[in-house]
């Protein structure tokens, strides 16, 4: 990767064009009262087709994607996006369609939905899914309102409480915050999972429900399901599944059948869509029995979701079919679980069970800390791995271990490629061992270094 | 089992991965879920299809959709896109990167979401525009939430009836669950008092009319609440900006500047404010740093306002948004320029005004709103049956009337000809009067 310096407003000359549009005045000019119109200037850039083709193929040169390598980011489920998803998505049959059109011009893209629909029923266990919602956090707000809208409907609305792990994403009581709705938090074990004793004295008849993430954001499978189904089902409350980990339960088992009531999935995880950078992505939230009357209710994107996300999402489900919907959660625990075992001995594994989808390490083993010198911190292995071709694992999350250094593979990457992280990971283990210094100083060869984040927080420039 | 493409597993490869690991199958690594709830049935989906197959399959549905000439907005507007776009977009290392935690590696995405946030200051008037959101409704109705945080013990908004649909709906189901009070109303002036944060107003109301909003942030300001204006960000190259309305905070939706129909989505949310609320935005910021060696550099920003920092008491629970079609209309307007949007403007404006003239010649229509100002989108009051005019534009292949509060809407942007407008002009004069 090379450094490239320019902003587009840089490249920009007065009198040049990049546009094409039709110049002839086939009809006479309309015009508008002179005191609604626009009195300032427009500075957008003036520049021709070339050098905008050219500014963004170089902006795009200092970019890491999947197809770039391996992305082992904890909890985001970097797998392969496969590429007829993308031309399916530009589909001439679908790109033009208007959101409004009646119904009988539009019964392609509504099979498409209902398909969808089945597949993600079939694959989860709930009855059926909404598609409004437009990400993962997006999904959780449209499912607590959902949640709501059953107690509401039983006159139940004493229930304002939910119930969040502290290994929770921080999107869970932050979409429970902008649902009205009060956090109770509950407590891990020793064991990384949440702790039924705990949770007992929680519940009660102001409990809305519980938000779970199974296997939860250690990558590990909450055993007690059963349990914990159990008792918040009889405090009257409902089991909302954070669907962000749901990748090795692909094939494997349904949130249905562990009791949960309501959920959503990330079509850009465990769907194979890819991220964009932070999106667009797609939510869908998908109910049982108990909630099905309501599912329609909340109305949380304009028109009908992310539909191009959607026919990516569905392209992977047929390609993927009854047959290999069954190994891709197997895969992607295997992977996870080979990488753990492999590099256990040189960074600290907290908790050493089998894992699912993803795992925790809490920093290095031997960090080289010594008489005036700082040891190697999580975010020096972080840039360091950078330094080699690698993106970075998720950093510092959860928050229950201080150097925490979250991985995920997934199940689209081949042995060769996870070896050759391993002896990587071994390496700055070693470099750390033997100078710790390497390490604080990388990224060595990205097209920046590590910037001054807190300057830029304390007097932020938001704009060219 | 038959290789897959995506799955690179060998059977050796499987084998070499379990011994590591020291389990001896795939299911031992299910040891920790309780039986019952391992599904052991074949899943009811389709048997995996081929890549062919696969686009075959979808050939078939996309069949079943009639292409139709759009002549109706309402919040997706058929826009003419540059081949330019989808080329940069389409390349993998935006369309699959993640989020971009790590700067060092993603200096490509933040550096195009900080020429977006420019850009929409540009367009607005507004001083911080922050990474984007879902889509126009849910950034009017985050703007709401965002008024309630930025004023002290008020707690009611006023949403004006003149908002479109969509706007409306997403509105009210976001600010259903929360303790704020909403009122609706046409007239948002009537509804003022002590206890508002604040207003929310299209620049361009849901029937087409140019809004004159002239005093309206006085009022608003004077009784102590923030105004928010839902605008059409295409429109901005010639309508007066929300900064010229005195606005404090301006959103809509960026899908009328390059990004396609696609039944209606993916598109993207915009919010921007004027700076004393910064701190108060939902969702990414892009900052400008500098690198360890003084090179100029963008990072993720003001993270203290996030949901992985302050969990619920983030400014919003907003984590991934629509950064890839943040792109879109990035390059659309780095094209189009400051005189390519206006040119827009004016083509669509010319046919929407060609068109209204047109129909009211028919005989078949009335003035809904003679004398007030349109740009592109417009009502008139049908004198036909709705439901016939409705089928004889579909049958001529056009998508158009759209039935809204007793009147029909068409819309036209520079995309539409004038064959086309004469073509949807000869099917209405054959609707019985």
């Amino acid at each position: 990767m090379k450094y490239y310096d320019k902003l587009i407003f840089e490249l920009s000359h007065p009198g040049r064009t990049g546009y094409s549009l039709p110049s002839a005045q086939q009809y006479p000019v309309a015009t508008i009262p002179a005191n609604l119109l626009r009195e300032s200037k427009l500075e957008l850039p003036e520049v021709s087709e070339v050098d905008v083709v050219r500014h963004y193929t170089n902006l795009s040169q200092m970019n890491f994607g999947v197809d770039t390598g391996f992305y082992p980011l904890g909890s985001c489920t970097m797998k392969y996006n496969p590429k007829i998803n993308e031309e399916i998505a530009n589909h001439p049959g679908f790109a033009g369609l208007h959101p409004l059109q009646p119904a009988e011009t539009v019964k392609g893209a509504q099979e498409v939905i209902d398909g969808l629909d089945a597949s993600l029923a079939a694959i989860t266990g709930m009855k059926h899914f909404t598609f409004l919602p437009c990400a993962g956090a997006h999904g959780e707000l449209t499912g607590l309102m959902l949640m709501r809208e059953y107690h509401m409907a039983r006159g139940d609305s004493a229930r304002v409480k939910v119930i969040v792990p502290d290994s929770a994403h921080g999107t869970n009581p932050a979409s429970a915050a902008v649902c009205g709705l009060q956090i109770v938090e509950v407590k891990s074990g020793a064991d990384g999972l949440v702790d039924v004793e705990s949770l007992k004295p929680l519940l009660g008849p102001d409990v809305a429900g519980i938000m779970m993430t199974n296997p939860n954001t250690l990558g590990l499978f909450e055993r007690q399901i059963g349990e914990i189904a159990k008792l918040v089902h009889e405090c009257g409350g409902l089991l909302y599944y954070d669907g962000a980990n749901m990748n090795p339960l692909l094939g494997k088992v349904r949130p249905g059948d562990m009791g949960f009531d309501i959920m959503h999935l990330n079509l850009h995880k465990t769907f194979s869509t890819p991220h964009g950078g932070g999106g667009p992505g797609s939510g869908p939230v998908g109910v049982g029995e108990r909630v099905l009357p309501y599912l329609r209710i909340p109305k949380t994107s304009g028109f009908h979701g992310n539909f191009g996300v959607m026919l990516r999402a569905y392209a992977y489900i047929l390609m993927l079919g009854k047959q290999n919907v069954k190994m891709a959660g197997p895969f992607a625990t295997l992977s996870a679980n080979y990488i753990k075992e492999s590099l256990k001995d040189c960074y600290k594994l907290p908790i050493p069970t089998v894992c699912k989808h993803e795992f925790v390490f809490d920093g290095l083993i031997n960090d080289g800390a010594r008489e005036g010198k700082a040891g190697a911190t999580t975010l020096d292995v972080a840039k360091r791995l950078l330094d080699y071709g690698f993106h970075a694992p998720t950093i510092y999350f959860p928050l229950l271990f201080h150097q925490a250094l979250m991985i995920e593979p997934t199940e689209t990457e081949s042995l060769e490629t996870l070896d050759e992280f391993i002896a990587v990971m071994k390496k700055i283990a070693a470099e750390a061992a033997e100078d710790p210094d390497i390490l604080h100083g990388a990224p060595h060869n990205a097209p920046i270094g590590r910037p001054d984040e807190t300057a830029a927080a304390r007097n932020p420039i938001l704009k060219a | 089992m038959a290789g897959f493409a995506y799955f690179p597993h060998t059977e050796d490869d499987i084998r070499i991965m379990l011994e590591r690991i020291g389990v001896r199958s795939l299911d031992d690594l299910y040891s920790d879920v309780p039986a019952d709830f391992i599904y052991n049935k074949e899943y009811e989906l389709p048997d995996a299809l081929s890549e062919q197959e696969v686009r075959n399959f979808f050939d078939e549905l996309g069949k079943k959709n009639t292409q139709l000439k759009v002549f109706v907005g309402q919040g997706a507007y058929d826009h003419y896109v540059p081949s330019v776009i989808p080329y940069i977009t389409s390349r993998s290392e935006f369309l699959t990167a993640y989020t971009p935690y790590q700067c060092e590696i993603s200096q490509g995405t933040l550096r195009y979401i900080f020429e977006w946030q420019s850009m929409v200051c540009r367009l607005t008037g507004m001083d911080v525009s922050n990474a984007s959101m879902y889509d126009g409704p849910s950034a009017a109705a985050e703007a709401l939430r965002m008024a309630v945080a930025c004023t002290r013990k008020r707690n009611k908004v006023v949403v004006s009836t003149k908002l479109m649909q969509n706007v409306l709906d997403v509105v009210k189901t976001y600010l259903k669950y929360p303790d704020i009070e909403v009122v609706y109303a046409w007239d948002v002036l009537e509804e003022l008092g002590p206890d508002v944060a604040g207003v929310i107003v299209p620049s361009i109301c849901r029937h087409g009319v140019i809004q004159d909003l002239s005093g309206v942030a006085d009022a608003v300001h004077a009784a102590g609440a923030l105004l928010i204006e839902y605008c059409d960000p295409s429109a901005l190259a010639v309508l007066k900006t929300p900064a010229e309305w005195g606005a404090d905070i301006a959103v809509g939706d960026g899908q009328s500047l390059g990004i396609p129909l696609c039944y209606g989505g993916p598109y993207v949310g915009f919010l921007a404010c004027k700076s004393e609320y910064m701190r108060k935005l939902p969702g990414r910021i892009v900052g400008q740093a500098t690198d360890s060696d003084g090179k100029r550099c963008f990072v993720l920003t003001l993270q203290a306002r996030e949901q992985h920092i302050r969990r619920e008491k983030a400014t919003s629970n907003i984590c991934s948004n629509q950064s890839l079609m943040a792109l879109w209309v990035t390059v659309y307007l780095s094209l189009m320029g400051p005189e390519g949007l206006r040119k827009v403007n004016e083509l669509s404006c010319a046919g929407a005004h060609y068109l209204y003239d047109e129909l009211l010649k028919t005989g078949r229509f009335e003035e809904a709103f003679p004398g007030r100002p349109f740009l592109k989108e417009f009502c008139l009051k049908p004198l036909v049956p709705v439901e016939k005019l409705q089928q004889k534009l579909l049958d001529a292949g056009f998508f158009a009337a759209l039935e809204l509060d007793g009147y029909v809407t068409f819309c036209v942007t520079e995309k539409r000809t004038k064959e086309e407008i004469d073509a949807l002009v000869a099917a209405v004069k054959e609707v019985a009067l």
